[in-house]
C-alpha cells in the first residue's frame, strides 16, 4: 500500500468517525434517556449514565391506546401514501421520459418545480381551499385523518417522479424499441421491462415517498387535532407535552419507536438500492 | 418470409431531409445491406421498415401490404441492434422468448423454437444465464437468437457488428450468413462497413446523403461503379482519383496525367469512351490493386511507369506503396518482394482494362 493511499485511508477514517459521532450521538441520548424515570432524568447525575434502568417508559407507551392509534395512523397513511405515489408517479415518470408528446419536457420541469415550493407556504392556502369546499359540499376535511392521504402526494408525487424520470431516462432506447418490436404496449413495456430493471430506481423512490410521509409533521399538525385523528409526530408532542411539563423520558422513547420503521425498511432495502441492475442491458 | 418495397420513401425532420425519396425492392429470401458514411439515411430507413420511425411522405410494403400506419409488433419483423438490448433482467432463455410468450404461444411451441434457435447459434448452454454474465459476442448471439425464435418475414440488422472487437467481428460475420444460408429470411443489415456489405450481401444499398448511389451486387458495385461515391466508398484501400485529360492520338485515345505522363486507352474502353463527349474535368479512376510492380512481360491494357515511392506499407501478403502523380497521392499494391522502399524509385505498371474514367462536376463514371 502505498504512502499516499495510507494517509488518504487515515484521514477518511478520521473524518467517518467525526461524522459517525456527530449523527450518533443525538440518537444515543434518546436512547440513554428511554430508559430513565423521571426523577432520575430531572436528577442532577451524569446525563449520560443510566443509573437505574427501567422499560417503563416503553410499557406504558406500548400499551397506551393513543399511542397505538397514532401509530396506526401513521402506518396506515404512509402505506396508502406511498402506494398512491408510486401508482401516480412510476407511469407519470414513463409517459414524461418516453412517450414524447407535445409539452412533456415542459411539463417534466413543471413536476420538479412544484416540489420546490416548500409546504410551509402551502399549508394556509390548502386550509382555505378545505374551508371553501366544506362551504361548498358540507363535507368536512379538517380534522379527518384521510384529509393527509390528499395532502401528502402533493410533496411525494412531484419528487418521486423526478426520481423515476431520471431513471427511466437511463434505460437505452433500443431496450423499449426491442421490447415494442417484440409485441409489447406501452404498458407492457413498463411493467415487464421498465419497473424490473429500474427497481433499484422504483426502491429508492419507495423510501423517498415512505421517509417524507412518516416524519411529516407540518401538514398533520395543521390539519388534523383530536387524539383519534393525530399520527404519530405529533400525537407524541401534543399528548407527552402538557404546558410546560415535558415527559422527557416517553417522549424520547415514542421518538426511538417512531424512528424504528424507516430504519428496518432502509436496512432490507440498502441491497437493492445499491445493486446495479441495468449492468449487461446493452453494452458493457 | 416476404419482399419488402420501398416506394418514394421521405423523412423529413424539422428542416433535414435524412431520406429523400428513395425507391428499393427487396427479394423474399433476399440478403440485402445497406451502406454508407454515418448521416446517410441508413439507419433511418431501416428504422422506418421497423416502424420506429413515422414515414415523412412514400410508401413502405412487407409482403405487399402497405404497413406505413402498422405498429411495428404488428409487421411480423424482427430487429437484432447494435447494443444489442438484450432485457438485463431476464435470462438468455426468457429473452429469446420474450416475444413468443407476449403473443401467448403454447409452452412446449415455445420451448420447441428457442432449442432449436440455440442450436443455430450454439448458445444451448447458456440459455439459462443472464445478459451481464455474457461476453459481447455471446450477448450479439441472443440477440440474433431472440430475432429467429419469432420466425419473421423480415429481419433487420442495425450496425449489430460495431461493438465487437475486430477479430470477433470477422468470426460474427461468417456467423450471421451461415444463420441466413439456413433460414433463408428476408434481411435487411446496416452497417458503415463496406468489408461487411461486401462479404454478407446478395445486394448492396449504397446511400449517401439521403439518396441511392448504387443498388448491385458486391461484383457489379467493385467492378462497375456508377458514380465517384460509390467508387471511393467501396474497395479498401479506397480507388485512386488522379486528375486526367482525354486526348485522341493516331485512331486511339490516351489519358494524359502529366506532361510526361501518359496512358493509351485499351482498344475496348476506348470504344465506350469515343461516344461521350469529353467536357469538363475528368478523373482517371484506378484501384490501388490495378497499380503492380511492372512484370517482365506485360499483358495488353498494361501500361508501365517509373514512380517515386514517397511512402510504403509493407501488409504481408503485399506491400501498399504511395506516390504523387499530378498533385494526387496515388496507392497502388505491389508483392512484397518487390523490392519496393521508401524514398526509391519503382517501375509500376498500371492496368487499365479496369479503368473508370469520372466527369468530375456530376461525380457520374462516363
Amino acid at each position: 500500500m502505498s504512502r499516499d493511499r495510507r494517509w488518504a485511508l487515515r484521514w477518511s477514517y478520521f473524518f467517518l468517525v467525526l461524522f459517525a459521532i456527530f449523527f450518533l450521538t443525538p440518537p444515543v441520548y434518546m436512547l440513554i434517556t428511554s430508559l430513565k424515570t423521571s426523577a432520575e432524568i430531572s436528577a442532577a447525575t451524569n446525563p449520560w449514565w443510566v443509573y437505574h434502568p427501567t422499560l417503563s417508559n416503553y410499557i406504558e407507551l406500548l400499551t397506551s391506546p393513543s399511542f397505538l392509534t397514532y401509530f396506526r395512523n401513521s402506518a396506515v397513511v404512509s402505506v396508502i401514501v406511498v402506494s398512491l405515489t408510486m401508482l401516480i408517479s412510476v407511469p407519470a415518470a414513463f409517459a414524461l421520459s418516453r412517450m414524447k408528446f407535445w409539452g412533456s419536457a415542459t411539463l417534466a420541469t413543471g413536476v420538479f418545480l412544484t416540489y420546490l415550493i416548500p409546504e410551509t407556504l402551502l399549508f394556509l392556502p390548502l386550509f382555505k381551499m378545505f374551508a371553501v369546499f366544506n362551504e361548498w359540499t358540507d363535507i368536512q376535511l379538517i380534522n379527518r385523518w384521510w384529509v393527509l392521504l390528499f395532502v401528502y402526494p402533493t410533496l411525494t408525487v412531484p419528487f418521486a417522479t423526478w426520481i423515476m424520470i431520471g431513471y427511466f431516462a437511463s434505460i437505452p432506447k433500443e431496450l423499449d424499441e426491442a421490447a415494442l418490436i417484440d409485441g409489447a404496449g406501452w404498458l407492457q413495456t413498463l411493467t415487464k421491462i421498465f419497473i424490473p430493471v429500474a427497481l433499484p430506481g422504483l426502491i429508492a423512490a419507495t423510501i423517498f415517498a415512505f421517509t417524507v410521509s412518516w416524519a411529516q409533521f407540518l401538514y398533520p399538525l395543521a390539519f388534523t387535532t383530536s387524539a383519534d385523528q393525530l399520527v404519530l409526530p405529533v400525537g407524541i408532542i401534543t399528548s407527552l407535552i402538557k404546558g410546560d411539563v415535558f415527559n422527557w423520558g416517553q417522549i424520547m422513547t415514542g421518538a426511538l419507536l417512531g424512528a424504528a420503521p424507516p430504519l428496518i425498511i432502509y436496512a432490507f432495502l440498502m441491497d437493492y438500492y445499491i445493486a446495479g441492475l441495468t449492468a449487461g442491458a446493452t453494452k458493457g | 418470409m416476404a419482399e419488402v418495397k420501398l416506394r418514394k420513401i421521405v423523412k423529413r425532420y424539422d428542416e433535414v431531409e435524412a431520406v429523400r425519396g428513395i425507391d428499393l425492392d427487396i427479394a423474399d429470401h433476399e440478403f440485402v445491406v445497406l451502406v454508407g458514411p454515418s448521416g446517410c439515411g441508413k439507419s433511418t430507413t431501416l428504422r422506418m421498415i421497423a416502424g420506429l420511425e413515422d414515414i415523412t411522405d412514400g410508401e413502405i410494403l412487407i409482403a405487399g401490404d402497405v404497413v406505413n400506419d402498422v405498429p411495428p409488433k404488428d409487421r411480423d419483423i424482427a430487429m437484432v441492434f447494435q447494443n444489442y438490448a438484450l432485457y438485463p433482467h431476464m435470462t438468455v432463455f426468457q429473452n429469446m422468448s420474450f416475444g413468443l410468450r407476449l403473443k401467448r404461444y403454447p409452452k412446449a411451441e415455445i420451448k420447441k423454437r428457442v432449442d432449436e434457435a440455440a442450436r443455430i447459434l450454439d448458445i444451448k448452454e447458456l440459455l439459462d444465464r443472464k445478459p451481464k454474465q455474457l461476453s459481447g459476442g455471446q450477448r450479439q448471439r441472443v440477440a440474433m437468437g431472440r430475432a429467429i425464435v419469432r420466425n419473421p418475414k423480415v429481419f433487420l440488422f442495425d450496425e449489430p457488428l460495431s461493438n465487437l472487437d475486430a477479430k470477433l467481428r470477422v468470426q460474427m460475420r461468417t456467423e450471421i450468413k451461415k444463420v441466413h444460408q439456413q433460414v433463408r429470411t428476408t434481411t435487411v443489415y446496416v452497417t458503415h462497413d463496406q468489408v461487411e456489405a461486401m462479404t454478407l450481401a446478395d445486394r448492396v444499398v449504397v446511400m449517401n446523403q439521403g439518396n441511392i448511389e448504387q443498388v448491385g451486387t458486391p461484383h457489379q458495385l467493385y467492378h462497375s461503379p456508377r458514380t465517384r461515391f460509390v467508387a471511393g466508398f467501396i474497395g479498401s484501400p479506397a480507388m485512386n482519383f488522379i486528375p486526367c485529360e482525354v486526348e485522341e492520338v493516331s485512331g486511339g485515345l490516351s489519358i494524359r496525367l502529366t506532361n510526361e505522363l501518359s496512358f493509351p486507352v485499351p482498344p475496348a474502353r476506348a470504344a465506350h469512351y469515343q461516344n461521350h463527349g469529353q467536357n469538363g474535368k475528368l478523373l482517371l479512376g484506378l484501384r490501388p490493386e490495378h497499380i503492380t510492380e511492372a512484370g517482365h512481360h506485360l499483358e495488353p491494357g498494361e501500361v508501365p511507369f517509373e514512380a517515386n515511392l514517397e511512402v510504403t506499407e509493407p501488409m504481408g501478403m503485399e506491400t501498399l506503396v504511395y506516390f504523387p502523380v499530378n498533385g494526387t497521392q496515388v496507392c497502388g499494391r505491389v508483392n512484397p518482394n518487390a523490392g519496393a522502399r521508401d524514398g526509391a524509385p519503382l517501375r509500376l505498371a498500371a492496368n487499365l482494362n479496369n479503368m473508370h474514367l469520372i466527369d468530375e462536376a456530376s461525380g457520374r463514371v462516363i
